[in-house]
């Protein structure tokens, strides 16, 4: 394990930057914060998270996808796909680590999206334990240990100082590289912080809400359950969860007239918009009932049933601070009956 | 007055006035209450919460709600009652399927300026005359004043009259005179195009296109928008670039000009804190200046300045002289 005075943070991101791109979440408007590529002078915002969640770095709000150009009567096909360089986000948490994977089992499995992996390939993530979390916080629930955050570097603060330890190749060779800039410490430096979240974490209001024993309900009965119309019934149909979603992963593929020729970009897309899957034969769910119970459907049971029972949500209380009419998954769960 | 409006409900539904009542429902945490149909005085027992957080808006539902059978209950604060005036004006509403219950009412607060104040792990607000006692998991508690962490748009409240409503609960309020809610729009109109370009740029970039300003807008009811529709050769889902991004906001603050009743409602549900609102306040502010005085949903009779031709209307010409070319 390594170790740094938070007094010399900017002297370590001063490191990593000259190398390669570093990403921090810093304060952008007195209560937004958002990661930004650093730059001498920057500091980490002192919020728990990013009103965005950290998905942009692997999978961006809009990707180019390929270019045709029109030459006369030829088309020419443009790869407009380039080797990522390496980069670095330095402050996840351990649901955006947890969101990470998530993406992984949809973006890398066959056939493997080659601008996912791309990304993914030269990220390296340093995670921070959540010294404070949030009430509406409940990755717990998801069994994410937000005192072991799990990525590439796992980093705790206590009192002055930030604990560092590598858990992935990528992690080592970015401690490696920084090296000089660290000092050693023991293994068991971090351990009075993660006891103090471990014993924080049931406290928090939303720990015991028992996403699992949703898995014991018929998918059909799920599905057909009258609550829907309740819930759904004040939804404004805007895409403000799906966006601030760590693990919303729809995307939709559009093409941008150039005026001699087209550029084929795919955009994120919300179940919750009224074109969400549109097809040549009209849209398989017309109301907003169908879309509202498609997102929950897809988190807390079609993704679970094709990924041996892990929920797509992770807890990361996003969706719980931004919808604008408070609606949520946790109310959502809570009344399909699970045990709270 | 949760209880006065819970009890009042009861006896409309109950007398048959009403079969269902939009409201607000008890969330998981004192601040996350969320806009509900309720139908039996049951639901209304149980779940029916009114407090400082029931900032929405909910005029905008009415228009799918009162197509439905039968009248449904809302209640209504001063600012929803011009959205709501709008609505039946613009024939949006069925107001003969509505049954409007005004309440008094002197400002919302916004959960994320209490967290602004550094208030982490919220577990308890309790609701007192001018304060509110927060209480977090940490075992921190505090007061602050209710002025402090007021909505802006309360801050600089156009009104507290009930412009439209059958029965009232608490006293109605007049127009606020000097409510200065076009101080900013001043200052942006003093800078110079560069640095109001700045601002915007800097504004709008954080737009993540989520809708939701468009999507709880009680002016914006087109049953299909323009940016939804495929065939209409400016649907987006994403900006191609900075300048797209703006022109979304701009077409749609055009869009809802001389309609835009100033709830306030697009800044409040914005993720990205982008003050939306602003964009519609120098609309406005331009057309008091440009056509005389007017507030949209104030009255059912007004011609609207922008759909209404008078042989005294300013010549376009007046918009170079107010120095929109410099």
């Amino acid at each position: 394990m390594k170790k740094i005075s938070l007094s010399k943070l900017d002297t370590l991101f001063d490191a990593i930057s000259n190398a390669q791109s570093l990403y921090i979440p810093v304060d952008t408007d007195e209560n937004v914060a958002e990661f930004k590529q650093y730059e001498s002078g920057m500091t980490m915002t002192e919020k728990l998270n990013t009103t965005r969640s950290a998905k942009d770095f692997f999978f961006p709000q809009m990707e180019n996808l390929y270019e045709v150009k029109m030459n006369g009567k030829k088309l020419e096909l443009v790869d407009t796909r380039e080797e990522c360089e390496d980069f670095v986000v330095f402050g996840a948490r351990a649901c955006d680590v947890r969101s990470f994977g998530i993406l992984d089992k949809v973006y890398l499995v066959d056939p493997v999206d080659s601008y996912y992996k791309n990304r993914r390939e030269h990220g390296t993530v340093v995670a921070i334990a959540c010294n404070r979390p949030e009430e509406t916080c409940f990755c717990t629930a998801f069994g994410i240990d937000p005192a072991n955050p799990a990525g590439d570097v796992d980093a705790w603060v206590d009192g002055d100082d930030m604990m560092l330890k590598a858990n992935t190749d990528k992690g080592t060779a970015l401690i490696d590289s920084i090296a000089d800039i660290l000092e050693d410490c023991d293994d068991s430096s971090a351990d009075a912080v993660k006891d103090a979240i471990t014993t924080m974490m049931p406290k928090l209001p939303l720990a015991k809400v028992d996403f699992a024993s949703l898995r014991d309900d018929e998918l059909l009965d799920l599905f057909k359950s009258e609550k829907w119309a309740d819930l759904s019934a004040t939804c404004i149909g805007c895409g403000t969860c799906t966006f601030v979603c760590p693990t919303c992963q729809c995307y939709d593929i559009r093409e941008f007239d150039t005026g001699n020729g087209v550029k084929k970009f795919r955009c994120w897309d919300s179940c919750m918009y009224s074109d969400f899957t549109k097809m040549a034969h009209g849209n398989p769910r017309t109301s907003q009932l169908e879309r509202f119970r498609q997102r929950f459907m897809h988190k807390l049971v079609y993704f679970p049933d094709n990924n041996n029972g892990e929920f797509g949500c992770v807890g990361c209380g996003r969706c719980l601070a931004k919808c604008p009419i408070n609606m949520n998954i946790v109310k959502v769960a809570k009344a399909l009956e699970v045990k709270a | 007055m949760q209880d006065r409006m819970i009890a009042r409900a009861k006896e409309l539904l109950q007398n048959g006035t009403v079969n269902r009542v939009i409201g607000w429902k008890i969330g998981e945490f004192d601040y996350d209450i969320t806009p509900a149909v309720f139908t039996t005085a049951d639901e209304l027992d149980k779940d029916f919460v009114y407090n400082t957080f029931a900032a929405a808006n909910v005029s905008k539902y009415l228009v799918k709600e009162t197509k439905k059978e039968g009248k449904v209950l809302v209640f209504i604060k001063p600012c929803d009652s011009y959205s709501l005036q709008q609505l039946i004006k613009e024939h949006r509403v069925n107001r003969d399927n509505v049954y409007i219950i005004g309440i008094e009412n002197h400002g919302k607060t916004d959960i994320e300026k209490i967290k602004a104040l550094g208030f982490t792990g919220i577990s308890k607000i309790t609701e007192g005359d001018t304060t509110l006692t927060v209480e977090t998991i940490y075992g921190d508690k505090a007061e602050v004043n209710k002025a402090d962490v007021m909505l802006d748009r309360c801050q600089s409240c156009k009104s507290k009259k009930i412009v439209i409503f059958d029965e009232l609960i608490g006293e109605n309020g007049d127009v606020v005179e000097d409510c200065n809610r076009f101080d900013m729009v001043a200052k942006l109109e003093a800078m110079t195009p560069d640095e109001r370009f700045a601002f915007w740029q800097n504004e709008l970039s954080r737009c993540i296109r989520c809708n939701a300003c468009r999507n709880v807008c009680p002016a914006c009811t087109c049953e299909k928008c323009v940016f939804d529709n495929d065939a209409s050769g400016v649907a987006q889902k994403a900006a191609a670039n900075s300048f797209e991004e703006n022109m979304f906001h701009i077409i749609r603050a055009f869009h809802v000009a001389g309609r835009c009743t100033d709830c306030g409602e697009c800044s409040r549900v914005c993720p990205q804190h982008i003050p939306l609102h602003l964009l519609n306040r120098k609309f406005i502010k331009d057309a008091n200046e440009l056509y005389g005085e007017y507030q949209a949903g104030e009255d059912m009779d007004s011609r609207p300045p922008l759909v209404s031709f008078t042989q005294d209307d300013c010549e376009p010409s007046i918009v170079y002289e107010r120095g929109g070319n410099s």
